[in-house]
């Protein structure tokens, strides 16, 4: 829009120096992302050397420090990973998007604001409260069903609550988007409001809405301190709803502490491994964004 | 005749189902702050807030972790505030029609603001304590937060600048004016309310976190004598009372209910401060 800048033809030896300057400082925020995933990498690089890495899968268990009898498998933890990802988006994922409809097409003048309110400052609550508040309160009544408590239903629950916002607020945001002109001819033509909805608005923000989806859906993969603390962290791949798991974060979080040699280098394998998945999701995800601006 | 009726029930009862589910996600979010902040209340005075931590924190106060907490928080504005205006300052006003760019350094911040705390956990303590050599310590914490926040304040003072309106920047080159003067004395003080959002949310975002802390800036709750020294934040030790001292449940109840209070005031005060300026800009 304001092209003035570029094309001054004489700027003074002030402004350039605050180009120049503010360009440097342009690089150094631009590359922090690189020097995260590259020392990342670098530290597990190692690994490729210190093992056969097919052993993260063929091995089922999880025993890295053992000094005579090594196990290395990551399975039970990835798997610990996805589960609880997709048990919080079951209910997460519908919830959220049938909250953003209400704010968009069944608005009240009472519960809107309030509702609206309560998911800017539920986005804002730490991990570690939700995941206190799961240890506390969820725990205990999931034991009463069936101990331990800690378990995939828990980590469920607690995950699903911290990326409703995300939901949301990415989906209203997509609703809210949609041409005014659609909703007139809607009018004008006699097209009742569910009918809109269901045949109009939610095909056209399709993209928006799953984007909002693979949001939640990334920031739940790599959630760690709320999980931590309800998930009873045993390295297995659980059974049913009541068992006690582990995520590949977790395992970060709990064994970084004390790791060494081929454990540490493991540990920042899996974080690489974490960053694999999380990056091709924001690569649909923008696709996913593109789309629907175009359509 | 017939099919009226029926579609204006059937968006009736989406109606209803949709409002519920709302509904639903309020009593969530009830549910979970009522607990926290009733549980919390209990025992809470001032006491708390200034004494020592004594016998792995079961007893005792919060008082050095609320002064290493600000610390951590004070070195990661000092970094990413900087950081993140200069940068948004070039997005916005410097960086002309080069989209390529433009475009690559977006993409870069979507990247960085999409990986999990937890690396930036592992980053923290590979570059900061190790490389570096600051050790487990609160420089080494508030860094590795700066890098994490950083996204978060380019793009509100981004949104803040380019919000500006163009007849400003008009005016003062009609004038005369250097474009370094422009932005000192027009630009960025039109935008200061952005970078008082952004500077909010930045503390919002860094205060929550826990993950990235646990490996950077440590445990020991000594009353920090420098930033060099290793200092643990509040919702560390949250973290660690709950899961790793018996017992420590109910100072780790008072330590949440102090941390949610503080970020509730924080956030709305954001998000009040954002609604203002933004219906500001609109009249």
């Amino acid at each position: 829009m304001i092209l003035w800048s570029s094309n001054r033809l004489s700027p003074s030896r002030t402004d350039m120096l605050l180009r120049r300057s503010l360009g440097l400082l342009t690089c150094l925020a631009a590359s922090v992302v690189v020097f995260v995933i590259g020392f990342v990498l670098v530290e597990s690089l190692p690994a490729f050397s210190e093992i056969e890495l097919s052993r993260i899968i063929s091995d089922d268990t999880w025993h890295p420090a053992d000094p005579d009898n090594a196990t290395f498998g990551l399975i039970p933890m990835l798997v610990g990973s996805f589960l609880v990802t997709f048990c919080a988006l079951l209910w997460a994922a519908p919830l959220g998007i049938s909250i953003a409809i209400a704010n968009e097409f069944y608005p009240s003048r009472f519960m809107s604001p309030i509702v609206r309110r309560t998911t800017e400052i539920m986005a804002g609550i730490p991990s570690i409260v939700f995941g206190f508040w799961g240890l506390t309160t969820l725990v205990p009544l999931i034991a009463n069903i069936q101990a331990p408590g800690q378990s995939l239903l828990a980590g469920s629950i607690v995950l699903g609550m911290m990326i409703l916002p995300t939901i949301v607020l990415t989906t209203e945001q997509a609703l809210h988007s949609l041409p005014n002109e659609l909703a007139i001819a809607a009018a004008a033509t006699g097209v009742g409001r569910f009918a809109f909805l269901w045949h109009v608005a939610l095909p056209t923000c399709r993209g928006g809405i799953l984007s909002g989806v693979v949001l939640g859906l990334a920031r739940a993969i790599g959630e760690t301190m709320a999980v931590l603390m309800v998930s009873g962290n045993i390295v297995q791949i659980p059974g049913s709803l009541f068992d006690p798991f582990r995520t590949i974060t977790t395992n970060i979080a709990l064994e970084m502490g004390y790791a060494t040699q081929t454990h540490r280098t493991l540990l920042f394998l899996t974080a690489a491994i974490l960053i694999a998945m999380v990056v091709p999701l924001m690569a649909v995800m923008q696709s996913l964004n593109t789309e629907q601006s175009h359509g | 005749m017939a099919k009226r009726p029926l579609s204006e029930k059937l968006d009736q009862l989406v109606g209803l189902l949709v409002r519920s589910s709302s509904a639903l996600m309020v009593g969530m979010f009830l549910v979970v702050t009522a607990a926290i902040l009733r549980n919390g209340l209990s025992g809470l005075s001032m006491e708390f807030l200034t004494t020592i931590p004594q016998d792995s924190g079961r007893g005792g106060g919060i008082g050095p972790l609320i002064v290493s907490t600000v610390l951590v928080l004070g070195i990661c504005l000092l970094v990413s505030i900087p950081l993140g205006v200069g940068t948004a300052a070039w997005l916005s006003e410097f960086s002309g029609s080069r989209q390529v760019v433009t475009k690559s350094i977006q993409l870069s911040l979507d990247l960085l603001a999409s990986i999990p705390s937890i690396v930036f956990g592992l980053f923290g303590m590979v570059v900061f304590c190790q490389k570096l050599n600051f050790g487990f310590s609160i420089l080494s914490g508030g860094l590795t937060l700066a890098c994490m926040v950083l996204p978060i304040i380019i793009r509100t003072v981004y949104f803040g600048l380019r919000a500006v309106p163009g007849d400003i920047r008009q005016a003062g080159t009609a004038l005369g004016m250097s474009q370094t003067r422009i932005l000192r004395s027009l630009i960025i003080p039109t935008a200061m309310p952005a970078i008082v959002v952004a500077i909010l949310l930045g503390i919002g975002r860094a205060m929550a976190e826990t993950a990235a802390l646990i490996f950077t800036s440590g445990y020991v709750m000594r009353m920090p004598e420098s930033v060099f020294d290793s200092g643990r934040v509040l919702s560390v030790h949250i973290y660690d009372l709950a899961m790793n001292v018996p017992g420590g449940e109910t100072n780790a109840q008072r330590t949440a209910f102090v941390l949610l209070t503080s970020l509730l005031v924080i956030n709305l005060c954001a998000s009040q401060f954002s609604g203002r300026w933004l219906t500001g800009r609109r009249a």
